[in-house]
């Protein structure tokens, strides 16, 4: 059988290993459009921090893996799928043929449509590329200002502050993480960076950038929508991502936000899978298709669309959960499921805001359905158990309602 | 090494919190924990002073094996002047603050003064703070608890709390941790609370290290724990039947205190025994005792985890008192049971709940009931007296009353709070007061066992059996069997238990672990912890000097060989029935004896020459 | 034949001896919140429940690392993290639907039992014989596994792990 799985992301390298564990005879194919061998995204800030080198964010260290497993990696875009002749178009004109494909394209960085989003020290901080170019610019004692306070903008802060850098954040919402923390988790996010000595403008906006005067001696300057202009050396856009579809373009397979796939992670070309930050897949909590872009996510895609391309759909996927974990400068904050509640929903709440401490639950019914903290980290991925088998918690609902923090007593309780 | 060499202190009155480093000095007279805080308070207060008033000091220490792998090392101690006794006061508790306090980093923590406004104390690792506790002043130990967890949002949290009756005055309050383990004795936590001091909650995720040498010290451990598994007291009897084990036992020699010490054995003995807490009740099936739980690092696991029978009189429509929680040890099982003649094993257990859940001694409490008992019923107390309760011996109702009175400090529970000393004093009849220095017995008869009665009147805390537990040698026949009916030979086994308990306890092990350890399995520990120094013979040392320390603070407290004494009761009327018939206790023809042992003059004081040898006197 | 540890709750008393001799292999200090190993207390129930990793066949931590820091040892079976590999990014111990794989600040990586090379610490410390390391085929391993077959989003096929 002729696999052909386009990215090296996590999604894709897992599907590949797989696909091997399954098929031993399989022709296996994995198609990436980077240059590097398959990285992390999720190590990149410990590489700005210096905390490992380059080859430290690479998916799998030994440099033999994918030969070893016989897989042959072709470092080439792919450009178009012509699903009629069940072939694959890469950038340097290759033609090549498979039976079962696999699309785990991920996603790319969008910037606003502003002025000034292309100029040199303007950069996103999505790929190695990106991190390198960070990381020549965001020199000790350089002004930087980061255009969102999402989820890969806080990750790099710590990376920033450790470089040395004068750091502003700005953000278009009322709070940090506006997407994975409520108002309570996200101002205490905030003023925990602010006693670190970051500056935070929210509810803020970047209107243009422009190129400072040879006199200034910074090369940038930032114009904001209602405060001051502020000058910098280096901006980072970490504003959002979107999925890799254009290619898609012509191919029949059907798009929304991502690829549009069913409980097989099969999109509605039968051949075909899609698995990761490019695929738009069963949400666990609310049963509707939802693109992710979250690294547990990838996996089980890949996991899950690998064993169905080699085993003719005997494994459902049931849908994920979304699930973040975030280490802003020590402070370790966390969200899963359904943390903003439900209708009809009961949730529980403890709050110490004095020592940046949070913990709410939120249930249905006699089931735990969604999670948000901040500095609590023991046993925590119960709470993907607990959401994951709809356990009925019975009496120890009761018991949370009451402290939050028996979180691992009510998982332990039936053992 | 082991000790993490660092002191908290905490100056109430002013807030401030300083850190200060452990006297080296000291450290290798008096080890840790019992000796090393005795120390500490002896050069600090006036032991003269009132033990509620601004000037006494409390000190919560752990010893160089708290904290440790060491069998049982989680014990830590509450040493200060003691408002039952006016002595020095010593409670040593298990559970697992003391290994708690040790892993954030401290040995000892030292509060003086009294705050201003009710606060309670937040360590994690190297940071304290004082903290309001108005909303949980006027509370129990167990709501306490509960909401320090809460508002921490963390359940590992180890908590150690007073509760109304110490807030109230209560003579006889402890400090409870960790929800039913206490330093129970001689008032300690009423002068925490007379200090405003709610609470300790603790987090400590340093760990403990810093073994002196770390492949012997883990060999001795391994060699101990070895020892305590194969051993029929250790390994079989405390862990099926705690303590309680020794109800039937002790009831069968004639050495069972009963209805406030009038008699020496119990009819209802057995209906209280650790047997009886395995036996299924007739009501639900159910046995008294759920599980045997441990202290921290503990292979032994004598504590008791029980419940009520739920349609039992005491907790009917009370289903916060339905769950598992600590049962009964045998001390409190005999003062709460034998003592007054109550044989209701679950009424027996709720009053334990009760005094775990709010924070008073279960032995001074139910000795005290006693004492109100025995005037009751010659007609000193009256109905009016003690606001409608019938305090007929036997009666489980007005103990459980009582209880709950002494809990809420209403009505006769404020008289009940005084301890059997005050109260009997206030309705005169002040002889009926079973006590030495104010605190009241445990559960061994003086007359059934000659050598406890000298340990009790000598006692640097007042009447208490873990001060010298010669009932191991005259009962249990640990390390050898001594007869209990003859007072020959008992001054050098009360004064050899004596010097070795304090050496155990000021190492943060459990005293229990002497029923099958001795000094040559002990010392090697300690060694592998602390040093090659700490030899068998060095450890009697460290701990006469500790029982000498204690003894001069208690003199200067105003105690004279007066105090070594008995109430009249057990020297005058003989014990009724059992192998102890017609015996009364010898505790005055044993003193001159121990006195010279001891190296004090024949007015109980030591002598300069004693004081040099043990390097208390330059 | 592969052992496992196999933990009977019922008769552990909650010493925590487990905790510390885990900690002291791991981390050179007797220190419970560094343990692999947790037990749990159940007051109200009277119970205490030591708890671990399963060395589970779905392997979520393994996966779910994006730096191949989680290795399986083919002599033991268990699951072990290389700490010169982990960054510390945390995704393992949200992917965990067992909560048995932590993250610890102090060293900034994060800690899993990795029984020991085979000879497990907590096993051999335990008073009680509620921890056992044993023939993984023998009973009292059900319950785990029953547990963790529960939360296996993937139960129709687990081939691809093994």
């Amino acid at each position: 059988m002729q696999y052909i799985i386009v990215g090296a992301g996590p999604s894709g390298v897992i599907a590949c290993e797989t696909i091997r564990k399954l098929d031993q005879k399989a022709q296996i194919t994995l198609i990436t459009g980077q240059k590097e061998p398959p990285y992390s995204r999720m190590a990149i800030p410990y590489f700005l921090e210096h905390k490992i080198t380059e080859a430290g964010t690479y998916l799998r260290h030994n440099s033999e893996h994918f030969r070893a497993l016989n897989i042959i990696v072709i470092n080439e875009k792919i450009t178009a799928i012509v699903t009629p002749k069940n072939t694959i178009k890469l950038a340097d004109g290759t033609e090549l043929g498979y039976e079962k494909l696999l699309l785990a394209t991920g996603a790319h960085a969008v910037s606003p449509p502003i002025e000034g989003i292309s100029l040199n020290d303007v950069h996103n901080c999505w790929t190695l590329e990106d991190a390198r170019n960070i990381a020549s610019k965001a020199v000790s004692g350089s002004s930087v200002v980061l255009m969102g306070a999402g989820f890969i903008g806080c990750i790099i802060l710590e990376s920033l502050l450790k470089r040395g850098v004068n750091l502003t954040i700005v953000e278009m919402g009322d709070r940090m993480v506006p997407r994975m923390m409520d108002d309570t988790a996200g101002g205490l996010l905030k003023s925990w960076c602010e006693s670190k000595g970051v500056k935070i403008l929210t509810s803020e906006q970047v209107t243009s950038i422009s190129e400072a005067d040879s006199s200034d001696k910074h090369s940038l300057i930032v114009n904001l929508k209602d405060s001051q202009d502020l000058s910098a050396d280096l901006v980072i856009c970490a504003t959002g991502v979107k999925s890799n579809i254009d290619f898609l373009d012509g191919s029949g397979i059907i798009v929304d936000q991502g690829i549009i796939v069913n409980e097989f992670l099969q999109t509605n070309i039968d051949n075909i899978y899609a698995s990761g930050d490019v695929a738009q897949g069963l949400d666990f909590s609310d049963q509707s298709l939802h693109v992710q872009a979250i690294q547990p996510t990838a996996v089980e895609h890949g996991r899950i669309a690998a064993i169905n391309m080699v085993q003719h759909n005997s494994c459902v996927h049931h849908g994920s959960i979304n699930m973040n974990i975030l280490d802003t400068m020590g402070l370790i904050s966390a969200s899963f499921g359904q943390w903003m509640g439900v209708e009809g929903g009961q949730e529980s709440i403890l709050l110490d805001a004095k020592n940046f401490r949070y913990l709410n639950l939120q249930f249905k019914d006699e089931c735990l359905v969604g999670m948000s903290s901040l500095g609590h980290t023991q046993n925590i991925g119960v709470v993907r158990g607990l959401i994951r088998s709809k356990v009925k918690l019975g009496i120890w609902k009761q018991r949370m309602m009451k402290d939050p923090s028996r979180l691992m007593e009510a998982y332990l309780a039936d053992l | 090494m082991s000790w993490t060499g660092k002191i908290l202190r905490i100056n109430l009155t002013s807030g401030d919190i300083t850190t200060e480093v452990l006297n080296e000095q000291w450290k290798k007279e008096y080890l840790g924990s019992r000796g090393l805080a005795t120390k500490y308070l002896t050069e600090e207060i006036d032991p003269a002073c009132d033990p509620l008033s601004i000037e006494n000091k409390m000190i919560m220490a752990t010893g160089p094996l708290t904290g440790t792998m060491a069998a049982t090392g989680g014990r830590y101690v509450v040493v200060t002047k003691g408002p039952l006794t006016n002595c020095v006061a010593c409670s040593n508790s298990g559970g697992f603050i003391g290994a708690e306090m040790k892993s954030a980093g401290w040995d000892m923590i030292i509060f003086e003064g009294k705050s201003p406004e009710p606060v309670y104390l937040y360590i994690e690792n190297d940071k304290a703070e004082l903290l309001p506790a108005d909303e949980i002043w006027g509370t129990s130990v167990w709501s306490t608890d509960e909401w320090l967890h809460n508002k921490h949002q963390d359940p590992s949290l180890r908590i150690a709390a007073v509760g109304r009756p110490a807030e109230n005055g209560c003579l006889y309050a402890g400090i409870v941790n960790d929800l039913h383990r206490a330093a129970g004795r001689s008032g300690v936590g009423t002068v925490m609370a007379s200090k405003n001091l709610k609470a300790v909650a603790i987090r400590g995720t340093l760990g403990v290290g810093n073994l002196a040498d770390p492949a012997g010290f883990m060999k001795a451990v391994n060699e101990g724990k070895a020892v305590l598994a194969d051993n029929a007291v250790t390994g079989q009897g405390l862990p099926a039947y705690g303590t309680q084990v020794l109800m039937n036992v002790i009831n069968e020699i004639g050495a069972l205190p009963t209805n406030n010490m009038q008699d020496v054995q119990f009819d209802g003995a057995h209906a209280i025994s650790g047997e009886a807490m395995s036996e299924p009740r007739k009501s639900d099936g159910r046995t008294n005792l759920t599980t045997n739980a441990a202290c921290f690092g503990c292979t032994i696991a004598c504590g008791r985890i029980s419940t009520i029978d739920q349609g039992h009189f005491s907790v009917k429509n009370k289903a916060k008192y339905w769950g598992n929680s600590g049962g009964l040890e045998f001390e409190a099982a005999w003062a709460l049971g034998a003592d007054n003649g109550v044989n209701d094993l679950d009424a027996l257990t709720y009053v334990n709940f009760i005094c775990n859940e709010d924070g008073f001694d279960p032995i001074t409490f139910g000795a005290t009931v006693a004492a109100a008992m025995e005037m009751f019923e010659a007609g000193d107390l009256t109905l009016e007296d003690t606001g409608g309760i019938e305090f007929n011996f036997g009666s489980a109702e007005a103990l459980t009353q009582s209880v709950e009175l002494v809990a809420s400090g209403e009505g006769f529970g404020q008289d009940l709070a005084l301890g059997s000393k005050r109260l009997c004093e206030k309705y005169g009849r002040p002889e009926l007061s079973m006590t030495v220095k104010g605190q009241e017995f445990p559960a061994y008869d003086p007359r059934g066992i000659q050598g406890i009665g000298l340990n009790y009147a000598t006692s640097n805390r007042g009447a208490c059996h873990v001060r010298g537990y010669t009932v191991a040698s005259e009962v249990l026949g640990i390390p050898e069997k001594t007869d209990p009916l003859t007072a020959v030979g008992k001054p050098g086994l009360v004064k050899a238990f004596q010097d070795i308990t304090a050496s155990v306890d000021s190492s943060g092990l459990c005293l229990f672990t002497t029923f099958a350890w001795s000094l040559e399995n002990i010392a090697p520990q300690i060694q592998g912890a602390c040093g090659s120094e700490w030899t068998v013979d060095y450890l009697l040392e460290v701990g006469e000097r500790i029982w000498n320390l204690e003894r001069e603070f208690n003199l200067k407290a105003g105690i004279t060989s007066a105090d070594d004494t008995l109430p009249a009761r057990l020297k005058e009327e003989a014990a009724k029935t059992g192998p102890a018939k017609g015996l009364v206790s010898q505790v005055e023809a044993m003193m001159p004896e121990y006195y010279q042992l001891r190296g004090w003059g024949e007015d109980g004081i030591p002598t300069d020459e004693t004081l040099k040898r043990l390097s208390l006197k330059g | 034949m592969e052992k496992s540890l196999v933990i009977n709750p019922d008769k552990c008393t909650g010493c925590l001896q487990c905790e510390m001799a885990c900690s002291y292999e791991n981390e050179g200090v007797f220190n419970p919140s560094k343990s692999r190993i947790k037990v749990f207390t159940f007051h109200q129930e009277g119970r205490f429940v030591p708890y671990t990793c399963t060395q589970c066949s779905d392997a979520w931590c393994q996966h779910a690392c994006p730096v191949d820091a989680i290795s399986l040892n083919l002599v033991t079976g268990a699951k072990e993290v290389n700490d010169s590999s982990c960054v510390g990014c945390k995704v393992c111990t949200i992917s965990c639907p067992f909560g048995t794989i932590n993250y610890n600040q102090s060293s900034g990586k994060v800690i899993k039992c990795d029984l020991c090379g085979g000879d497990p610490k907590c096993a051999t410390a335990c008073p009680t014989q509620a921890i056992t390391y044993i023939d993984a085929n023998q009973t009292g391993m059900d319950k785990m596994r029953k547990w963790a077959s529960v939360t296996d989003n993937t139960s129709t096929n687990t081939s691809a792990n093994a």
